[in-house]
């Protein structure tokens, strides 16, 4: 059966999530793919995370922000490219004073010390808050597609579990307790949470539980709206109309994580739509072995320092393919595309129509 | 410099770097070349992947144990998690620690104090090194921005919790990292635009917020020269007495550029880098038979040893104030 290409994606899907390790060119990849769609006439919002810095400025992005910008306004492409760079703190911000009964209460929690370490500190917050975003601009009729990038965290598909471990967090029950001191209720509080909280206000000072009791009762009434909203973004993940670009280089460690990942999506009952190998050497159309016969056969000779390095190039190019095979064979039904080792950074969105160019040459290419 | 001095000037290690660079490789081959040199190492992995075990052909991944990796070299993984859960039994809560870590609570506690993870995890390192748990300790620290996180944990926490046991603790590791004589920092990168630029800021960021002694950078992945590649295949064929399939010539050209251009955009890199970052720079070779496993391992253990053999003795050099950004 013929898996749909990267092509068939950006025309027909309305949210593509890159997801893969970190230093493999997810955000590159994001911002071809927005181009690519922009190219064929839909009008497309990436939203990137943390960008390497020229990369940023490529996009025309030069700092955090909760709002869309649209690039280049001339006609460059039948479509729209708009870009955003993810504020967590704002876009956070953003869903407390939506959730909030009152200013009142939106003005308690956003002051809250608690609350404004939790963006730095809570892990999968960004994972959470990049969801969310792409959830509202999945909803905002100015665009058709929403390209994601996701946080480059070892476990970078932290945004499956973010909304549930966000709930959970809300929802803790030792600090719900604590905020109604009763007596019923502290009878209620196990042996084990009291201990736990006396040695806490022992080892980190009593503050840290009265920052969080005070956040706590801030935040008392907006569970069920934050709740609420978190199963809608765990809802559009397994939409159809989402479709998720494992993103990899052909290396062990990277391959291993895209194993990983994959695997994770596969258990949230998702799966890869396309895999694309970033950086992947040519092959010369050599194999290493006859190459490196020649080069000894030649020793002494001009011709030997050029097998040498044939030879060189083709075994890496092997080394590479294998690991291809290995994670091409595990997202089954995926379209594999491979992307050259480029020689420079991408630097300005030519950069990345040539990169678009290549993500879309071929769906079945070189698996 | 030889290999055993230049481990001797601190028991600690912290390697670092961008993600993708190399840095678990790193880790593998200092604990490897230490231990060459007649000195025992413990490598630590602080984000357990599996990469570390793999390096040394071990197939299952590190656990809380330390393991004997290769002769004189151990390993072991350390998380944020292990180091709670450890600090909790030393406080006297044993039994109730992995439940409290499964109920969420932790949690609360945790974002509530910034840095407390990272200050548990360096605090098990610092402990680690007054026990002298081995001549030379590698910590195989977070990735990318993480490390600073990781690294300025201290400071952040010192500024928020004014005392108690934390504290004390987050003064013990300041006092560590402060301190050239036991620990020091090992930047990696690739001689690639990104993650130069990234190696730069990271350093400057823990200079100055740190007090960090940073040791040599490693630039990893270096293709190793060729001469030669200049010539015309037919050329040389000719001059070799042979003949040339037909498409041989143009392939044997186009591999040759292709190597030439690399190289040369790595030296671009490299020079860059040195202008930015007036650290002396380890090098170290691209391997293109095969992923890293021991054999490899001591390949790069001994470049890393003969580029550090080119490092002068003496104390690490300070970086120009106020340079670099």
């Amino acid at each position: 059966m013929s898996s749909p290409g990267l092509a068939d994606l950006v025309a027909e899907k309305s949210v593509v999530i890159c997801c893969g390790p970190g230093g493999v060119g997810k955000t590159t990849t994001a911002g071809a793919l927005g181009i690519a769609a922009a190219g064929s006439g839909r009008r497309a919002c990436v939203v990137t995370i943390d960008p390497a810095k020229r990369l940023a400025d490529a996009l025309g992005l030069d700092e955090l922000s909760d709002t869309p910008r649209r690039i280049d306004d001339g006609d460059r492409w039948p479509g729209e490219l708009w870009a955003l760079m993810l504020d967590t703190r704002s876009t956070f911000d953003a869903l407390i004073s939506r959730y909030a009964e009152s200013p009142e209460q939106a003005q308690g929690i956003l002051s809250n010390r608690l609350y404004r370490n939790i963006t730095g500190a809570l892990s999968g917050t960004q994972e959470y808050m990049a969801m969310e975003k792409l959830y509202e601009l999945h909803q905002d009729d100015r665009f058709d597609l929403v390209v994601v990038d996701t946080p480059p965290s070892r476990n970078a598909l932290d945004f499956l579990d973010a909304p549930r471990r966000l709930g959970r967090f809300l929802d803790n029950r030792v600090f719900r307790i604590l905020m109604t001191p009763t007596r019923a209720y502290l009878k209620a509080v196990s042996v084990a949470t009291q201990t736990f909280l006396r040695t806490v206000s022992k080892v980190v000072g009593a503050d840290v539980i009265a920052d969080a009791v005070a956040f706590f009762r801030a935040f008392e009434g907006m569970e069920q709206g934050f709740r609420d909203r978190a199963q809608a973004v765990e809802a559009l993940l397994s939409d159809e109309t989402v479709a998720f670009a494992l993103v990899v280089t052909p290396r062990r460690d990277a391959v291993a994580e895209g194993l990983f990942f994959a695997a994770k999506l596969a258990d949230s009952g998702l799966s890869v739509d396309a895999l694309v190998i970033n950086r992947a050497h040519p092959a010369f159309g050599a194999s290493p072995g006859p190459d490196r016969a020649r080069a000894a056969s030649l020793a002494g000779t001009p011709l030997a320092p050029l097998y040498a390095n044939r030879a060189d190039l083709a075994e890496l190019a092997e080394r590479e393919r294998r690991h291809i095979a290995t994670v091409a064979a595990d997202v089954d039904g995926a379209s594999v595309v491979t992307v050259p080792f480029l020689a420079d950074d991408v630097h300005d969105i030519a950069g990345l129509e040539e990169i678009a160019a290549l993500l879309l040459a071929d769906g079945e290419g070189s698996g | 410099m030889d290999p055993a001095g230049f481990c001797r000037q601190a028991r600690v290690f912290i390697v670092a770097g961008k993600g993708g660079v190399g840095k678990t490789t790193v880790s593998a081959a200092l604990a490897r070349m230490a231990a060459t040199a007649g000195l025992t190492s413990l490598v630590v992995e602080v984000e357990p992947s599996g990469g570390l075990a793999a390096a040394f052909g071990r197939a299952e991944p590190l656990g809380y144990d330390p393991v004997e990796l290769a002769p004189g070299v151990h390993g072991r993984a350390l998380t944020a998690d292990d180091a709670l859960v450890e600090y909790l039994q030393d406080h006297g809560m044993g039994r109730l620690s992995r439940r409290l870590l499964s109920s969420g609570a932790v949690d609360v506690v945790a974002t509530a104090t910034p840095g407390i993870k990272d200050i548990l995890v360096l605090g098990k390192v610092k402990a680690l090194e007054r026990s002298a748990a081995a001549d030379v300790i590698v910590v195989d620290a977070p990735a990318a921005g993480h490390a600073v996180r990781f690294l300025t944990s201290a400071a952040g926490l010192l500024d928020a919790v004014r005392s108690g046991p934390i504290r004390a603790q987050a003064e013990d590791v300041a006092g560590l990292l402060g301190d050239p004589d036991r620990c020091q920092v090992l930047l990696v990168t690739l001689a690639e635009e990104t993650p130069v630029n990234e190696v730069v800021e990271t350093a400057y960021t823990l200079e100055d917020r740190v007090g960090v002694t940073l040791a040599p950078v490693v630039v990893n992945g270096l293709y190793p020269g060729v001469d030669g590649l200049e010539v015309d295949p037919e050329e040389a064929a000719r001059a070799a007495g042979t003949h040339l399939r037909p498409g041989e010539a143009a392939s044997l050209a186009q591999a040759a550029a292709f190597r030439r251009s690399r190289a040369h955009l790595q030296a671009e890199q490299v020079a860059r880098l040195a202008d930015a970052l007036p650290l002396p720079q380890l090098r170290l070779p691209l391997l293109f038979s095969a992923e890293v496993g021991p054999p490899e391992l001591d390949v790069l253990a001994g470049h890393l040893a003969a580029e550090i053999g080119t490092v002068a003795v003496g104390p690490p050099p300070e970086l120009p104030a106020d340079a670099g950004r």
